[in-house]
């Protein structure tokens, strides 16, 4: 048996799943793209219009603005819950793992319209707001009310990688700087900091990336007059049935985020933490 | 300082976790958590809006959602949708796994991260892409078109579980059981597959889930004559403003906590069996 005949063969049961890939993802996109840069003849037009029709950028900014928010607040609320993830015993450990991916696993649409009925004129945060003296607070059409939902769903993907390298610190590297005179908030920042910055890059990427590709969201719960990206290539797709100019604009979400995640691959595993994301089971190393 | 207070009184607790600590976990578990709960009191509502809190107490949305034709052909679309995707993907991804198992280099690891590629793909630019050719080909509005896009966006969480039943399996097995004279087909049937039987559920389980719950591509690809559930539930609050989603969510919300809780037990037990090995 010649090991050639091995080499090949083993790529047999790789074909019906890259077929699949190819002819359902791979071919679309590569057609799209053509068509955005043809007219019929080689044109890069539609980029051009793309900066100089005075709508995609401003767009473009905010969507990259709403997912930088969307990232920050991710982190904030992150990375001490994937600190206390790392401190906890094992069961309260695999609640807390579970809880995670709760809202990634939850109904798009169920999850959606849970946000319209909390952020809506006259729901319970508009009730809590009064409460508290503040009278007519609407997020329901708003992109802090897109950024909050966003924020709930983005979540796991700061929570994963921060667990997985805040859980390979070694404490006792706390404890002798403690042992040392150091106080616990000099000594988180001189020493338990720097060592998660790897964690921080991989979760902060993600969650930028995945948040620049959001339609469901502010669909539904933004305004039509502040739209993001996604939005503004739906509606040049299925309304204006500009094919050419959404594909333009298509690529260039596409090119940016497969950028910017091969990018965080490189800082730190991050298809590894979509993995565990995807499916919940992490390799702890801890 | 609170931490060395402790310290003194509790000997035991040399580095303890810090009181406020557990409370803003508890913060963010509740943001996690209660969000979508919100849908169950709604489901129950007597009002014909999504006025909060309901009025009054009503089954009528339960009753609405399982008598009027629009959503209950909706349902029946999206189990044929979802069970088909789930059949095809778990056996092409659990196909491509295995192979990736046995293959390594620079070619193997391309192969892996395009099929991983849709993961990260922004739903929006597929969605499009697919529904420009698509409309091309013919395939909008059609069980084929909705499961063969589905499945390509579901093959790589099948991937990613059952390379991770792979991880713990002896590729020596395969040579006992070649050596033994069984062709490649029936070593993979008899030998490989039953070990790694957990990671294919698993893989059918979130590959049905991915497509019974995807709502963008489902947008682009609907046809008056057949839309999914998740497009109805779009349609609702979009279109109609028709409070039945509440049933609908509450519905989703119960079956993909039921799903998605199922192989976690199932992990549970495996791993304790595992442990429980000497």
């Amino acid at each position: 048996m010649s090991s050639n005949k091995i080499r090949w063969s083993g790529w047999l049961p790789l074909v019906p799943a890259l077929a699949l890939l190819a002819g359902v993802l791979l071919v679309p996109l590569g057609k799209t793209f053509v068509r955005s840069v043809s007219n019929p003849d080689l044109t890069l037009a539609n980029y051009e219009h793309l900066f100089t029709d005075g709508v995609t950028m401003t767009v473009l900014g905010r969507t990259a603005l709403t997912a930088a928010t969307v990232t920050v607040a991710a982190l904030l609320l992150g990375y001490p819950y994937a600190y206390l993830m790392t401190r906890v015993g094992p069961r309260a450990r695999g609640i807390l793992l579970v809880v995670v991916l709760i809202p990634f696993w939850t109904s798009v649409m169920a999850r959606n319209f849970a946000w319209i009925i909390i952020l809506q004129d006259g729901g319970p945060v508009q009730s809590a707001f009064e409460l508290i003296g503040v009278h007519d607070v609407v997020l329901y059409g708003t992109n802090a009310g897109v950024t909050i939902a966003m924020t709930q769903v983005m979540l796991p993907f700061m929570v994963l990688p921060l667990f997985s390298t805040l859980g390979s610190i070694d404490r006792k590297l706390l404890l002798a700087a403690r042992g040392l005179g150091s106080s616990p908030t000099a000594a988180f920042w001189k020493v338990f900091w720097p060592l998660s910055r790897g964690g921080v890059m991989a979760g902060v990427m993600l969650v930028f990336t995945l948040s620049l590709g959001f339609y469901v969201t502010p669909a539904l719960l933004g305004s039509p007059q502040q739209s993001l990206v996604a939005q503004l290539l739906a509606q040049r797709t299925t309304l204006l049935l500009d094919f050419a100019a959404a594909g333009a604009l298509g690529m260039v979400v596409l090119v940016i985020t497969l950028v910017l995640v091969a990018w965080a691959n490189k800082v730190g595993g991050t298809v590894s933490a979509l993995g565990v994301v995807a499916t919940g089971q992490p390799k702890e190393r801890v | 300082m609170t931490s060395q207070v402790k310290t003194r009184r509790r000997p035991v607790a040399v580095d303890p976790v810090p009181w406020w600590l557990k409370v803003f976990g508890g913060l963010v578990v509740a943001f996690f958590i209660l969000p979508t709960l919100f849908v169950i009191p709604m489901s129950f509502s007597s009002a014909t809006t999504f006025q909060f809190p309901p009025p009054g107490f009503s089954w009528r949305l339960y009753e609405n959602f399982f008598t009027n034709p629009v959503w209950l052909d909706s349902l029946g679309n999206s189990f044929l949708v979802a069970s088909l995707t789930a059949l095809l993907a778990t056996t092409v991804g659990t196909a491509a796994a295995v192979a990736l198992s046995r293959l390594d280099g620079k070619a193997a690891r391309f192969a892996r991260t395009v099929l991983m590629v849709p993961i990260v793909a922004p739903s929006i630019v597929v969605a499009v892409a697919v529904y420009i050719s698509f409309l091309g080909w013919r395939l909008t509005g059609t069980v084929g078109g909705y499961v063969l896009a589905h499945t390509a966006i579901a093959v790589p969480y099948v991937l990613v579980s059952v390379t991770g039943a792979l991880g713990g399996f002896d590729q020596r097995l395969l040579k006992a059981s070649a050596s033994l004279g069984a062709s490649p087909l029936r070593s993979f049937v008899r030998v490989t597959m039953p070990l790694i039987s957990r990671g294919i559920l698993t893989g059918a389980i979130f590959a049905f889930i991915v497509s019974f719950d995807e709502v963008v591509i489902a947008l682009f690809l609907r046809s008056p004559l057949f839309q999914t559930m998740p497009v109805q539930m779009y349609n609702s609050v979009t279109v109609e403003i028709d409070p039945t989603i509440s049933a609908a969510s509450s519905l989703m919300v119960l079956a993909v906590t039921i799903i998605f809780i199922l192989p976690q037990l199932l992990r549970g037990r495996a791993g304790r069996r595992q442990e429980r090995r000497p």
